[in-house]
């Protein structure tokens, strides 16, 4: 069962192959056995899980069944789930039990999908690497000595160990679509607001968004399905209804117009992920598709543009954990400052502390007209270039990181080498575009994507091209060794 | 030297909006600690703010109150500081984009006069919580009731220049938000909340001297007393060839001082920015125009007309305009008796002067307008004299009845009969021959000094029902 897409198993369970208990029980006893390697979950409630299980099987006896009741799927514990504890890969919260969920949970829950568990991520959403959790780094199910990727790292390495059919993550600069690189899987960031913040332990507000990361462009669009739509209690989440994104994935490529960035392939690009990238947009090609040199003339802005804002947002996002109302509360403090400065010396990690320091710097009198200003001024330039490219082209193609997954401890001490990870992936979220990235191919035995980004929702454009693409290659059925005994 | 005192002032007001600014929380005065606060108060992790359409709009009934620009694009922005009873470590407030511009407003001064006060802007932003010192054995307990709260922070222009006018333009502000209705203006509740920018420069001069802030002073007898404090603080140091630090001053209500809080050179740095969780308010023309078709008169428009309608004074105009509720009850009374300056005098003296005895309010007054219009139509129909009015009045208010009914029970009825006020005249007579004589003997200015003993006593005679005018006739008549 562990091998089989999510649409090969809302088949199954609506055909009673197997029951959702039967499901569930088959993940959790992968998890139990093999996660060791990975490290890709944090929290796994067994009991609660089998209690879903068998509350969706009840749904489906009744025939009241939506699509994903009884699919199993790991969540990236930066959602907040009731009474099960979110961490958000940090030590401050490390002792979190959030009393409500996430809208995106009740989105699940409400078509009876079963929590699996919560997946390990660099802690508060911060890296590229999947170093920076409390709870240890992340394996790569392909290579344990190489990275996942990051943030959501754990939901990739879970979904391409098979301990998982489909994970969710979320993506502030790149964090669904590089680790989907990096672990062989498909996955995509919807346009920023199309799926809710709301209980999403915030990094970056004006980037962050959700999506889902699996083994196929359909079973994204499945989970998108259920997880997408406006929610009155997320002002920045569309209002603009949403589509049925399954329904147009078997389309057809013929006359679509593809855009290849120049700037997605010069220097800085690994040769073998290029030919792979190559081969790809090869393929795209036969199926009819027109591919077209264009330019994104401000996209070497995109790193430095991005670490302003996003340390400036977050900096005043992890205010709140002050050690005050909940989390890490260091002992026994003598007094205020002692209580905010020990609880946030102990409770936060490093990559997260520097980024603290780097956008409250940002925001400091004197110095936000150089840099938070002038960012968001260069964040405008930025989509701009975007809105001039989709005046030629449907969708933008290019490689999703420079290279395949790097070895486990490579970039941890350069944060400048870390930040170049995500040189592809970064102008998207500052555009708040859709962005999928889609396996294209090994490089030496490690998997490398292929991006694609579209218009302001037009993620069923996407999953189109993405679909149409798996439908001639078997690049994202290709799975890493897991080391089971067959 | 002669020095003239320069003071704006910065008022935070309460909204009376049933819920908080950004989440669906309750605003009710005086719950339990943390019973109305949500995960959006508290600033759970994953939480995110919803802005209250209401509080959009009182801001702008506000704005068009004062005639002020209304912002068509305004923007919130994060203001950071670490504080305990600030769940999120930043107030969502506004900065560079408020939803109320430029404005002017007016004041009544006590000698009747008015003065154009000019209000800078106005921005929408949330309260913080409550720390609580006491009952925790040195530690610090937080209530984040409040946390959320809808404040409207009114900045005015430095166009004040005494304790007396600062206090007219904040009794002018309260006129105006209470007949908005858009809060309920209770100081004692926290409803409205000042702090107060004062600065001392030599008479004459242009430039502004360095301001001293009084922070969060909570009535008008401590404003006034806060601002001659610092009047007087500042002109020592001034005439002793001192200098202001610009500083942020409390004012102790307890020992009549103010002191320093802390100093502007180490305050915090805001580091301001755009609030991401939160789109721009973006205002249209037809949204404005609709509203201000609602806006109900306003304390300056009605003051002017109860003038011209009525024929008021400017004093007595002033008063019963001050509230809404006043205003309505005024113009009830006149509109059950028929004589507005009667009316007035009416509810100035008699009926504000009970509540007051009473420590009541208007809504509390136990005689309703039609009740006080009916007793004084008795006195314009000469039911009754203004003297008996008064005893009617107080047991109206005893809840005795309606006026006819108290006149009736108890008899008060003005008698007008002309046959028996003769009889009583005649009597008077009869039993004062001597001052009869002196009457008689008299000359025509004395006699209208004399004929006023007859007149007591036939009025002492009738329980003081007779018709004053109608004994003078008759006697008048008689004494010939």
């Amino acid at each position: 069962m562990h091998d089989k897409s999510v649409a090969q198993l809302v088949a199954g369970l609506r055909d009673k192959q197997f029951s959702s208990v039967e499901l569930s029980r088959c993940f959790l006893d992968r998890i139990a056995r093999l996660d060791s390697a990975y490290n890709s979950f944090i929290t796994v409630d067994e009991s609660a899980a089998l209690a879903g299980a068998a509350a969706a099987d009840q749904r489906i006896a009744a025939g009241d069944a939506a699509t994903l009741t009884g699919i199993p799927i790991a969540h990236k514990d930066i959602f907040c789930t009731s009474g099960m504890r979110t961490s958000c890969g940090s030590r401050m919260l490390d002792n979190f039990v959030p009393p409500y969920n996430a809208t995106l949970i009740e989105h699940f829950n409400r078509d009876g999908a079963v929590i699996l568990g919560k997946t390990n991520m660099d802690e508060f959403a911060m890296g590229s690497s999947n170093e920076s959790s409390y709870y240890g780094p992340v394996c790569n199910p392909w290579d344990t000595a190489l990275v996942p990727g990051g943030s959501s790292g754990g939901s990739a390495a879970a979904v391409a160990a098979m301990l998982a059919p489909a994970a969710t993550g979320t993506d502030t600069g790149g964090s669904i679509r590089q680790p989907a690189a990096l672990c062989g899987i498909t996955g995509i960031k919807p346009t920023y607001g199309r799926v809710s913040r709301l209980g999403m332990v915030a990094f970056a507000s004006s980037l962050d968004q959700a999506g889902p990361m699996a083994r196929s462009a359909e079973d994204c669009a499945l989970l998108l399905n259920t997880m997408a739509g406006h929610d009155p209690l997320d002002s920045t989440s569309s209002e603009l209804p949403t589509e049925d994104y399954c329904a147009h994935l078997n389309d057809s490529l013929q006359g679509l117009r593809i855009g290849l960035p120049r700037e997605y392939f010069g220097e800085g690009l690994d040769a073998q992920t290029a030919s792979c990238i190559d081969s790809a947009l090869r393929e795209l090609e036969a199926q009819g598709a027109t591919l077209v040199e264009v330019s994104l003339p401000h996209s070497q802005l995109s790193i430095p543009a991005y670490y302003v804002i996003a340390p400036a947002e977050a900096s005043t996002n992890l205010s709140r954990f002050d050690g005050v109302r909940y989390g890490h509360r260091c002992a026994n403090p003598v007094d205020l400052h002692d209580l905010y400065t020990r609880t946030r010396e102990e409770g936060f990690g490093n990559e997260v502390k520097r980024r603290i320091l780097v956008g409250t710097y940002a925001l400091s009198a004197g110095y936000y007209d150089a840099y938070y200003k002038k960012a968001q001024q260069v964040r405008r330039l930025i989509k701009q270039d975007f809105i001039d490219c989709f005046e030629q082209v449907d969708v933008i193609a290019g490689p999703t990181t420079p290279g395949p997954a790097f070895a486990l401890g490579a970039k941890s001490d350069d944060p400048l080498a870390m930040y170049l990870e995500d040189i592809y992936t970064l102008a998207v979220n500052l555009a708040g575009l859709p962005g999928m990235s889609v396996p294209a191919g090994l490089v030496g035995g490690k998997p490398v994507g292929l991006q694609l980004i579209g218009r302001h929702f037009g993620e069923a454009r996407l999953l189109n091209v993405a679909h149409r693409f798996q439908q001639a290659t078997d690049w994202h059925l290709r799975r890493p060794a897991t080391g089971e005994v067959a | 030297m002669q020095w003239e005192t320069v003071i704006g002032l910065e008022v935070h007001l309460q909204l009376a909006t049933r819920s908080k600014i950004f989440s669906g929380s309750a605003t009710t005065f005086g719950a339990e600690p943390n019973t109305q606060a949500s995960a959006v108060d508290l600033a759970m992790p994953g939480m995110l703010p919803v802005l209250n359409a209401k509080a959009v709009r009182y801001a702008v009934m506000f704005g068009l109150g004062i005639g002020a620009e209304i912002g068509h694009r305004s923007v919130f922005d994060r203001k950071n500081y670490f504080y305990p009873d600030l769940p999120k470590g930043y107030q969502i407030s506004q900065f560079e984009a408020p939803i109320v511009g430029r404005g002017v407003f007016e004041i009544q001064l006590e000698d009747g006069s008015a003065r154009n006060i000019g209000i800078t802007r106005a921005h929408l932003e949330e309260d913080a919580g409550k720390s609580l010192h006491e009952d925790f054995h040195g530690q610090t307990g937080i209530d984040l009731n409040r946390a959320g709260t809808p404040l409207l922070e009114i900045v005015s222009e430095p166009d004040l220049r005494n304790a007396a006018e600062a206090v007219a333009y904040l009794k002018a502000l309260h006129s105006l938000v209470t007949y908005l209705g858009i809060s309920d203006g209770n100081m004692a509740e926290g409803s409205m909340r000042c702090d107060i920018n004062i600065s001392l420069r030599p008479m004459g001069s242009e430039t502004l001297g360095t301001r001293a802030e009084i922070k969060n002073v909570n009535s008008f007898r401590f404003v006034e007393k806060a601002i001659r404090h610092e009047i007087e603080r500042q002109s020592e140091i001034l005439e002793d060839g001192g200098r202001i630090v610009q500083e942020t001053r409390l004012y102790d209500a307890d020992l009549d001082e103010t002191r320093p809080m802390r100093s502007k050179e180490v305050a915090n740095d805001y580091r301001y920015f755009p609030e991401p969780d939160l789109l721009p308010v973006v205002i249209d023309d037809a949204y404005i125009a609709a509203i201000r078709a609602e806006l109900p008169e306003l304390p300056t428009q009605k003051r002017h007309r109860f003038i011209e309608q009525y024929g008021l004074g400017s004093y007595d105009a002033n008063v019963l305009a001050d509230s809404r509720e006043l205003a309505d009850y005024f113009e009830a009374v006149v509109s059950a008796c028929g004589d507005a300056k009667i009316a007035a005098n009416w509810v100035q003296v008699e009926l504000l002067g009970q509540l007051n005895r009473g420590e009541l309010a208007l809504g509390d007054c136990p005689v309703s307008a039609p009740a006080l219009g009916g007793l004084i139509a008795r006195i314009l129909d000469n039911s009754i004299s203004g003297k008996i009015a008064k005893q009617v009045f107080e047991a109206m208010w005893q809840g005795e009845g309606s006026a006819d009914e108290i006149i009736e029970a108890r008899g008060l009825k003005q008698v007008s009969d002309s046959g028996a006020l003769e009889a009583m005249v005649d009597q008077v007579i009869a039993a004062n021959a001597g001052q009869v004589e002196q009457y008689l003997a008299a000359d025509e200015d004395r006699r209208k000094k004399l004929v006023g003993f007859f007149v007591g006593q036939v009025m002492k005679l009738s329980k003081g029902q007779a018709n004053p005018q109608m004994v003078n006739q008759l006697l008048a008549k008689k004494l010939v």
